[in-house]
């Protein structure tokens, strides 16, 4: 018979504190030449940012999460109601180890880092964030991915009691999102688990969402209960609504324009009423890391 | 069916309702209409101000511009009611139709500002947008509709104009107000209820118009 885990909660999560230490120790660690110790915090660095990221009141209070209203104050306003304890995450599919884990099971053994990533939305605009979460591979890699598997997909959680927005019928719930394997075992993709130090916010997809920094933001899916291993492309929900406008791979792409607006250039998110619009970036600025995923593609096509 | 009279009755009393709308009409009659540009348009700097001071959320513009397009709307809509209101219940708020639409002009105007100098912020992008966003060419078509309203609007050019001409004129408002409306629908994104609602409201606005009058 197998042993009931005792149930991990967020006062289990190591301490902000703690953790920024654990990194001041890793640095000076590496600073005395023990770089095998330092290497895998400097490749972590690598893949932030430096710029500055947006305030926590712009990531909390302005967000689209439709399965809590249209407006992007309507996550901020009536996210307090979906209970994330407990949580659990079924894995199914083409995967050595399938089960439904709880989402103690599930982080344990994976190392939490800190991830300053910019966020480019399909509607122009973009925040920086500064995420604390896992790599996605990390977690696959744990579940054993079958040699056939060649899709990840996403759902989110369906509780229209809790999530008010899936009362109505304005998007096929639950929200479906998916990757090629590829993308999900690239090292930027990440499954945050919060923001700023803190746990995740519920308006913010608590208590586990993707998050894939070269794509749109519809892509990061929030509160994921279920990951499929796959060898067939699976549906999205924006590609099944209006597959004109939103594709699978909804790359950042400054060239490829929405159908209705022109994806050229951004606005950031707090920068207030006078600020100059800045230009969106190939992959949002994350090209070195993965424009080879698409070589040979035609991205005005598979956009 | 047809009325029984009996010899000796007087006309039949009016009905409760047109004693209400009477009741109105001579409430109204004696009001100014400068408090519709007034209180119409408060909102205009008081939004503004709200936006610069991070009153509006963290992406202000935007905020900003769909709040004024919004007001726009809704007093695009106020002034369709003025027909089939007269029409249909007898209220008559017919000396408050042009501060209504002219209200909603200086709305879109804003809305349109807002748009062009803190959204778009570049000439050739927002020639751009014109040409190839079809609900960006649907807004700007209904302004333009738009325009030659606003302009005559006043004793002056009806004077000139002559009543046919210048009522032949304003039907433009009735292109116009559906145009901003599919426009709403269109930029938001999938089917949403509100952009919906109001084309509903609008389209049921003009089909009253169809409908005989009392």
């Amino acid at each position: 018979m197998r042993r009931q885990p005792r149930s991990l909660t967020w006062a289990d999560v190591t301490p902000e504190a703690d953790f920024l230490n654990r990194r001041a120790l890793l640095a000076g660690a590496g600073a005395l030449g023990l770089a095998a110790l330092a290497r895998p915090l400097q490749a972590a660095g690598a893949y932030s940012t430096d710029e500055a990221p947006n305030s926590f009141e712009d990531i909390t209070q302005y967000n689209n999460f439709y399965e809590f209203g249209w407006d992007k104050t309507d996550p901020a306003r009536y996210a307090e109601a979906l209970t994330t304890d407990p949580w659990s995450v079924k894995i199914d599919g083409m995967v050595e180890r399938p089960g439904t884990y709880d989402l103690a099971e599930l982080m344990a053994g994976l190392a939490i880092e800190e991830r300053i990533y910019r966020l480019r939305c399909v509607e122009a605009w973009s925040m920086v964030i500064p995420w604390n979460g896992f790599e996605l591979r990390g977690l696959l890699n744990k579940v054993g991915v079958q040699p056939s598997a060649k899709y990840v997909a996403f759902e989110t959680l369906f509780r229209p009691e809790e999530m008010r927005g899936q009362r109505t019928s304005a998007l096929d719930w639950p929200y479906r999102e998916g990757l090629r394997l590829d993308e999900a075992m690239n090292p930027l993709t990440l499954i945050a688990t919060g923001l700023y130090g803190k746990t995740l916010p519920n308006q913010n997809g608590a208590p586990l969402r993707l998050v894939v920094p070269w794509k749109y933001g519809f892509k990061s899916i929030k509160s994921i209960v279920r990951i499929t291993l796959t060898d067939q492309e699976p549906p999205t929900t924006w590609n099944m609504l209006l597959p004109r406008e939103y594709g699978f791979y909804a790359n950042v792409n400054p060239e490829v324009d929405h159908p209705r607006w022109s994806q050229a250039s951004e606005r950031r998110v707090g920068s207030g009423l006078f600020a100059k619009k800045q230009p969106t970036l190939m992959f949002n600025g994350y090209a070195d890391e993965v424009a080879g995923l698409y070589s040979g593609m035609d991205l005005a096509k598979f956009y | 069916m047809t009325r029984q009279t009996t010899p000796g009755a007087v006309a039949p009393q009016p009905s409760p309702w047109a004693a209400v709308a009477n009741g109105l009409n001579g409430a109204t009659r004696r009001l100014p209409t400068w408090p519709v540009y007034l209180f119409g348009l408060l909102p205009v700097p008081w939004f503004f101000w709200k936006a610069l001071n991070g009153e509006m959320g963290v992406n202000p513009v935007e905020a900003l511009e769909h709040r004024y397009g919004l007001f726009a709307l809704q007093f695009l809509v106020a002034g369709l009611a003025v027909t089939p209101l007269r029409r249909l219940l007898g209220i008559n708020l017919i000396r408050f139709r042009r501060a209504i639409g002219l209200t909603a002009f200086f709305y879109v105007l804003a809305h349109l500002s807002v748009w062009a100098l803190l959204d778009v912020q570049s000439l050739a992008a927002i020639w751009k947008d014109i040409v190839k966003r079809p609900y960006i060419t649907i807004g700007m078509t209904g302004f333009l509709c738009l325009l030659p309203l606003a302009l005559t609007s006043n004793n002056w050019s009806l004077r000139r104009m002559g009543p046919l001409r210048w009522r032949r004129l304003h039907r433009l408002t009735y292109p116009a107000v559906l145009l901003g409306s599919a426009h709403f629908v269109m930029l938001v994104k999938g089917w949403q209820t509100e952009p919906i609602l109001y084309f509903g409201a609008i389209v049921g606005l003009l089909l009253l118009r169809l409908v005989p009058g009392r």
